[in-house]
């Protein structure tokens, strides 16, 4: 990023000029992202839907990504912008990898994706916020870790579960109540449905399984074998039994009152 | 005032590499190979943490021998000029063969301006296919001129030798060890035709794999891997000199 910013100045985020403007920019949205850790890894995932406003521009993006091979990105946010920040993020831990020789640490890696998020800043306060969700596996302590960040680039570390984006509040509920520290990974990748399931149940612009057109949420697994996205057939099936659960318990599994 | 010494052109560029060359002839030599599978990079290093093979890109990889510091330089330009390739226009616009024509840019620049020591490297870019009728080889001397080689190539101290010692060998299709067992043959014969011995702990193993289901299809080959290819190695290594004999 140094390099580019010392050549090609115009194909990073941070340095462009922007256009004044009126409101807020109509521009496609992505949405819910959630993750959770469990012994041995760590299950990012995120729904399908990007929104303009009140419409739905798209019902198939793809808002989780691999960053190495140790660790993944979720966005919620402009999804143009974002997607651009996800693709530099990749080329930066790429190339300090091959001139290094040597993978930077998660925690590296956590704290140069909090310094591009910063560098947005300036479109973040028109709108144009990007606010992702990172996760990857810690090598050197063998567990799997999660970043959250707030469009400031502000940078925290949570334990067990978290979730960004505008159905975030919802998916949070729903982990909260479904996590326990002894997950097994089909456990964790459940429930990361479960939770997206239950933000598309009360945010308008999260999707859900969308059985019709086959098209389900994405879930990424990343453990000491490196990075791993669930084929589609593993995914729609868990949500497919998901599903079929929800159709006796709209409301889906319920925790112990006390 | 002192009149300078006249030196044709032809002097002056016939010394440049001259010396060139023998700064390259003090290093130890390296070879590249092709493979059923991909291209294997063989070479005699001491070092774990110096390398002489690197990961350009996806499908690409770098190999050098002569003067450390001045490959690593070139090394890394390859890799800034491969990355911002692919981030500005897309992963499949980065080929060996733009890469190549950089280096080979770089190096004649090098070599013919008079201000300048000419680099004592030499270089090989190899660039993995779909196939094996898509792998590429290049090798870009110390004068910036480029050589596109099949099947085989080896850069050093040594170079002419391996390379007709390999040439002679070299068959489409080997498998990896097979490959490995006649990069490690080649490169353990001696200027007088001796042979010595090379352990596995003295030598810099990488693969670019066609199979990989990664994109990037580079991997070095270490420790155990290796032990486990070279055994083989050894074994059919016996079978053929029994069949010599």
């Amino acid at each position: 990023m140094d390099f580019l910013s010392d050549h090609q100045p115009e194909l990073l985020p941070g340095k462009r000029q922007l256009p004044p403007v009126q409101g807020v920019i109509e521009a496609p949205h992505g949405t819910t992202i959630v993750a959770v850790t469990f012994p041995g890894g760590v299950v990012l995932a995120g729904d399908r839907r990007a929104t303009m406003g009140n419409m739905i521009a798209q019902r198939d993006i793809e808002k989780v990504f691999p960053a190495d091979e140790y660790s993944a990105v979720g966005i919620a946010g402009t999804a143009g912008l974002a997607v651009e920040m996800v693709k530099l993020f990749q080329l930066e831990l790429e190339h300090f990898e091959k001139v290094e020789g040597a993978q930077l640490s998660l925690e590296g890696k956590a704290n140069r994706l909090s310094t591009m998020i910063r560098s947005n800043l300036g479109m973040a306060m028109q709108g144009l916020a990007v606010v992702p969700l990172f996760a990857g596996f810690d090598v050197d302590r063998a567990k799997g870790r999660i970043f959250s960040y707030d469009v400031t680039g502000g940078r925290s570390e949570e334990s067990g579960y978290a979730s960004t984006g505008s159905g975030s509040i919802f998916a949070r509920g729903a982990m909260k109540k479904l996590f326990r520290d002894d997950l097994t990974e089909d456990q964790a990748t459940t429930l990361v449905i479960q939770a997206l399931y239950d933000a598309a149940d009360d945010d308008s612009a999260t999707g859900g399984p969308d059985v019709a057109r086959r098209i389900y949420p994405i879930v990424t697994v990343i453990t000491e074998d490196g990075f791993r996205r669930l084929t589609d057939d593993e995914s729609s099936e868990i949500a497919r039994s998901i599903l079929e659960r929800r159709m006796e318990q709209p409301d889906g599994p319920r925790a112990a009152l006390l | 005032m002192s009149t300078p010494f006249y030196v044709s052109p032809q002097q002056a560029m016939a010394d440049r590499a001259e010396y060139a060359r023998k700064g390259i002839a003090r290093g130890r030599s390296l070879v590249v190979l092709q493979y059923a599978d991909g291209i294997v990079f063989v070479g005699e290093n001491p070092s774990r943490a110096l390398h002489k093979f690197s990961e350009i890109y996806d499908r690409i990889g770098f190999a050098a021998a002569g003067k450390y510091n001045e490959y690593e330089n070139l090394r890394i330009g390859g890799v800034r000029y491969a990355d911002l390739r692919g981030y500005t226009y897309d992963r499949d616009d980065v080929t060996a063969r733009g890469l190549a024509n950089v280096y080979a840019q770089t190096l004649g620049t090098i070599f013919s301006s008079a201000a300048e020591k000419p680099y004592e490297v030499e270089l090989v870019v190899a660039e993995v296919g779909e196939t094996p009728e898509g792998d590429q080889i290049y090798r870009l001397p110390h004068d910036g001129s480029i050589v596109d080689e099949h099947g085989s190539v080896a850069v050093g101290g040594n170079a002419e030798q391996i390379s007709t010692y390999l040439d002679q060998r070299h068959e489409d299709g080997m498998s990896l060890a097979d490959a490995l067992k006649l990069a490690v043959q080649a490169l353990s014969r001696d200027t007088n035709g001796t042979q010595r011995e090379i352990p596995a702990e003295r030598l810099e193993v990488a693969v670019l794999d066609r199979t990989r289901p990664q994109k990037r299809k580079f991997k070095r080959i270490v420790g155990r891997q290796l032990g486990r290819l070279l055994e083989v190695d050894g074994a059919s290594t016996e079978a053929e000199s029994s069949e010599e004999e």
